[in-house]
């Protein structure tokens, strides 16, 4: 059986990697890809400790935290949509609207 | 075994991490993504939840990345590349895949050589999720719809054209 860190380090791997892509990559389609991993990286840690505390309900907490995730790409992707509309590129660095 | 198959899809997730954030393009940044997912489904079916494992097929592998490759080729941001036409290889490859996959397949199902059957008869996963969603989590799971709904209306409203006048 292998052992629960193992898991949770991957996990922290994983995050650590989304972390990083959010924050190096100025593409918005790649930013929010980084987003989706660090997501599912916390899935992976809740069920991780749904196994081996052998309580479902980190399980629960997987199946509603996918069903946000898809509502936030939905919505993350309609406002690149729109704001490519706007200015004709993906970069957030064009992203500046709201500053003054 | 299962430090071996452990060992095989950590790796696979991490570097499909690392693929993720290191591609200049984002179709193969959504590709790395879906590998990532993938594999990360395989460590749910270690950790003995199955129905997890095929939710996130479904929705992160099928629905999601699919979602982000929809926008990517709609916005049409990326150069084309100059690559190679490997049009001619494909047929081979396709019914090389197709081949793997059936053999998979009918090699879970024979009985003896695997006991997919009996340990499909064994698991009880599915119930006492569906039991726990609607006992204990019954308002979470309701909301969860409404969360969605609000998702779909936001989306169409934030994407759709602005009418003139």
């Amino acid at each position: 059986m292998v052992p629960a860190s193992f898991y949770l380090i991957l996990s922290a791997i994983l995050f650590t990697l989304g972390a990083v892509g959010v924050l190096i990559r100025r593409n918005a389609l790649v930013m929010l890809m980084s987003v989706e991993m660090m997501l599912n990286a916390v899935n992976l840690t809740l069920i991780t400790y749904s196994r081996f505390l052998e309580n479902i309900d980190g399980q629960i907490f997987v199946l509603i935290v996918m069903a946000v995730a898809a509502a936030e790409v939905a919505v993350g992707l309609a406002i690149v949509v729109s704001f490519v509309r706007h200015k004709d590129t993906t970069d957030v660095d064009e992203m500046d609207l709201l500053k003054w | 075994m299962e430090m071996v198959i452990f060992g095989i899809l950590a790796l696979a997730a991490v570097a499909a991490g690392v693929g993720v954030i290191a591609q200049r393009s984002a179709v193969r940044s959504a590709l790395f993504l879906l590998v990532n997912f993938c594999s990360l489904a395989g460590l749910y079916i270690l950790l003995n939840a199955q129905f997890v494992a095929i939710v996130q097929v479904i929705i992160y592998a099928g629905a999601i990345v699919v979602l982000f490759l929809f926008v990517v080729m709609l916005l049409g941001m990326e150069r084309a590349e100059e690559t190679p036409d490997l049009r001619r290889y494909q047929w081979i490859a396709g019914i090389l895949l197709a081949v793997l996959l059936l053999a998979g397949i009918v090699w879970a199902l024979i009985p003896g050589e695997t006991e997919t059957v009996a340990a499909l008869t064994r698991t009880d996963n599915v119930r006492e999720i569906g039991a726990a969603l609607l006992t204990d989590f019954v308002i979470p799971f309701e909301l969860a719809s409404i969360v969605l709904l609000v998702a779909i209306i936001g989306a169409v409203v934030l994407a759709k054209k602005r009418l003139e006048g």
